[in-house]
């Protein structure tokens, strides 16, 4: 039987996945990749929710399925956002390396 | 009827004023003719109410403040006022005549004369006031006109210095006295004077506030009569119209302070102590401007330090408790005090406004009616037997003798003093050659100037006599040392006299030389040094504080903390997005800890 806690725990191991991506690669294309693992994460953990919570009438609270679409949609978005920017950047700077994207600074 | 008659005495001023301010301006003589129409009209009726011994007047309330405070706007109507209302009307009815020949040329003759107007309503007011609040608002348009009328040649700097002066000085003063005026009400909680007169015998116990609140009323005659240490303004506001420094500077604004100081006896008089500081002063205040007098040059500067020294005189008396002869001296002073400034201004007008009386001499032949008048007038101030001043005088001599030996010594060397400079004046000015050629041309003045000389002089004959005087004040009685004062009143007047003739007969330039006199004492030097230190350490105080605590503490600190606080935040701006990423993590786990396990 899979419970609710497998679900969490998968998702959690996706974000942290997400997070180490953000945090340690330089490529700023597999940043952006590792955010959408991110926001999938917390998409997996909404669906279980959903799933898991029963209504008095037997049938699964669709609040949370409701919203993961809302983020689907978003993390589309943002993704046609971030990569427009990522392709001017590159342009400019001839690079995708965020070492060398510094200059945002004192 | 009866109780709208004091009423007009005071407004018909007022309308005057207001009528040539708003509508006539433009029209000198007429502006001229209804000011001097008012001032008639205030006359006839203090002298209808004078003869009718009128007692009561309308009144009504002015200001009421639940049971707090109650200031009516009534009148005051007793013998005292009476006789003093008659007095500023009569004289002011004198002067206003007498303005129409001094000023007849004059540029802003009708801002004078609207001026002139609303200085009779201020005046009156102050003698007819009942109540204190009342006093003090009549008290402060005095000093208003007054300095109106002394800058009213106001393009000539000395003249705007001195209005600036007399008003500035005054109003150190009026501090005081708004003060006294304010304890004097929280102690009986009212402002009208016949009802605080039987509430203060009780504060006579306090003895300290008593004389704190007498003193302080003190202030303001202190200021308005020119004495010690706030003398200084009188002199100088002889820059103004030869009329106005008789009308205002001579015999009515400088008397308010004596007269207040009499209407509110009961208040002084609860403390002795306050009582002998009011003498003192008056009587160094008497000795001090008689010293100075005679070494000035200025006709009109020695008159001013007589009217100080005469208004000293009368502080005096009322330190010794007796308003009686206190009021005799301000009645018989008003009267000569006027006619000699009033003959002064005649002389000044026909020799071109030259007021050195060195450059004068010989004048008794070419201005022989302002002679004979100018020499009452000089015989009534320096208490020569047959005239006013003498029986006034000699009533505060008699007074001094009886009660404080050393303030008669100095009243006594201060009566020598007097006739000195009086005399010495006299010989300068209209015996001896003609020093100039100004003094050698000179004649006459016209009618309208020498009519009020002639009635003034007559009244400054007869005003002493107590057939005369009795009429109008209660005379101070004296006791039998009544012998031996004018005897020795008399002996220093002879003394000073003659001994001003011999040093000043036929004399062209001042044979005696007193640097010390001459220069007042240094007190003018003194005031400005002491007034320019006080605003150069203020000065410097609030440069300080604006240089190192606004500039340096609270704008410069502002901006130098938030310039330290961006110098310290921009430290975590690396530049690093995967730094930011990191401190971002950090920051949610911290919330999520504080938020959940806290």
């Amino acid at each position: 039987m899979i419970t609710l806690g497998d679900y969490l725990l998968v998702s959690g191991i996706l974000f942290s996945i997400g997070f180490a991506g953000v945090m340690l690669r330089r490529n700023l294309i597999i940043i952006l990749m590792s955010l959408e693992l991110m926001l999938n994460a917390a998409n997996l953990s909404l669906v279980a929710f959903s799933r898991f919570r029963v209504d008095p009438g037997g049938l699964p609270n669709y609040n949370a399925q409701v919203f993961v679409f809302f983020i689907v949609t978003v993390a589309a978005a943002e993704v046609a956002v971030g990569l427009a920017i990522l392709v001017a950047l590159f342009r400019v700077r001839q690079t995708t390396d965020v070492k060398d994207i510094s200059s945002l600074k004192f | 009827m009866d109780s709208i008659l004091p009423w007009i005495i005071l407004l018909a001023p007022l309308v005057s004023a207001a009528v040539i301010t708003v509508f006539t301006l433009r029209w000198k003589t007429l502006s001229s003719a209804i000011s001097v129409v008012a001032v008639l009209v205030s006359f006839t009726n203090s002298c209808l109410i004078f003869a009718l011994s009128t007692g009561a007047a309308a009144e009504f309330t002015w200001i009421g403040i639940g049971g707090i405070l109650q200031v009516p706007f009534g009148l005051t109507l007793d013998p005292l006022s009476r006789t003093m209302v008659v007095l500023v009307s009569g004289v002011g009815a004198a002067i206003h005549i007498y303005s129409l020949g001094y000023m007849r040329n004059d540029e802003g003759k009708s801002r004078y004369f609207a001026a002139l107007s609303l200085f009779m309503f201020a005046m009156l007011g102050i003698v007819l006031a009942n109540n204190f609040i009342m006093l003090f608002m009549f008290w402060e348009l005095v000093g208003f006109t007054s300095y109106v009328l002394i800058g009213h040649w106001f393009y000539r700097d000395a003249a705007a210095d001195a209005a600036n002066k007399a008003f500035i000085t005054t109003r150190i003063g009026d501090f005081g006295f708004i003060i006294g005026i304010l304890m004097v009400w929280m102690a009986t909680g009212s402002v009208v004077f016949a009802e605080i007169a039987p509430r203060m015998p009780a504060l006579a116990s306090h003895s300290t506030f008593a004389t704190a609140v007498a003193l302080l009323i003190f202030c303001g005659a202190v200021g308005k009569s020119a004495q010690l240490p706030l003398h200084v303004w009188l002199p100088d506001a002889m820059e103004g119209p030869t009329p106005i420094s008789a009308l205002i500077h001579a015999a009515t604004m400088v008397a308010a302070g004596v007269y207040m100081l009499v209407r509110v006896a009961f208040v002084v008089q609860t403390s002795s102590t306050a009582l002998l500081i009011i003498a003192w002063i008056g009587t160094i205040t008497a000795a001090m401007a008689a010293l100075i007098a005679t070494q000035q040059n200025d006709i009109k500067r020695i008159l001013a330090y007589s009217t100080i020294s005469q208004l000293g005189y009368m502080i005096m008396a009322v330190g010794l408790a007796s308003n009686d002869a206190a009021m005799f001296h301000l009645f018989t002073h008003a009267f000569f005090k006027a006619l000699l400034f009033l003959a002064a201004g005649s002389i000044l007008m026909m020799l071109h406004h030259e007021q050195n009386i060195w450059r004068m001499g010989g004048l008794s032949r070419r201005l022989p009616i302002t002679f004979l008048t100018f020499a009452v007038g000089a015989l009534a101030l320096i208490g020569c037997p047959p005239f006013s001043g003498f029986f006034s005088k000699d009533a505060i001599l008699a007074l001094a003798y009886e009660h404080n030996t050393p303030i008669f010594a100095v009243a006594l060397f201060t009566a020598f003093l007097t006739a000195f400079y009086v005399i010495r004046l006299l010989v300068i000015v209209f015996f001896g050659k003609p020093r100039s050629d100004i003094a050698r041309e000179s004649h006459e003045s016209p009618a309208v100037m020498t009519a009020p000389l002639i009635v003034l002089a007559i009244l400054a004959t007869l005003g002493g006599f107590a057939f005369f005087a009795r009429k109008f004040l209660a005379l101070p009685v004296e006791k039998e040392v009544a012998t031996v004062v004018p005897v020795l009143a008399i002996i220093a007047l002879i003394a000073g006299s003659g001994l001003a003739i011999t040093l000043y007969r036929n004399r062209a330039s001042e044979p005696v030389d007193l640097e010390l006199l001459r220069h007042k004492f240094y007190l003018d030097e003194f005031y400005r040094w002491l007034i320019y230190w006080t605003q150069e350490l203020l000065a410097r105080a609030s440069a300080f504080f604006d240089r190192w605590i606004i500039d340096v503490g609270a704008v410069g600190g502002t901006s130098r903390g938030t310039w330290s606080i961006g110098a310290l935040l921009r430290l975590i701006q690396v530049g690093n997005l995967q730094g930011y990423v990191f401190l971002f993590g950090l920051g949610v786990v911290a919330i999520i800890y504080f938020a959940v396990f806290r």
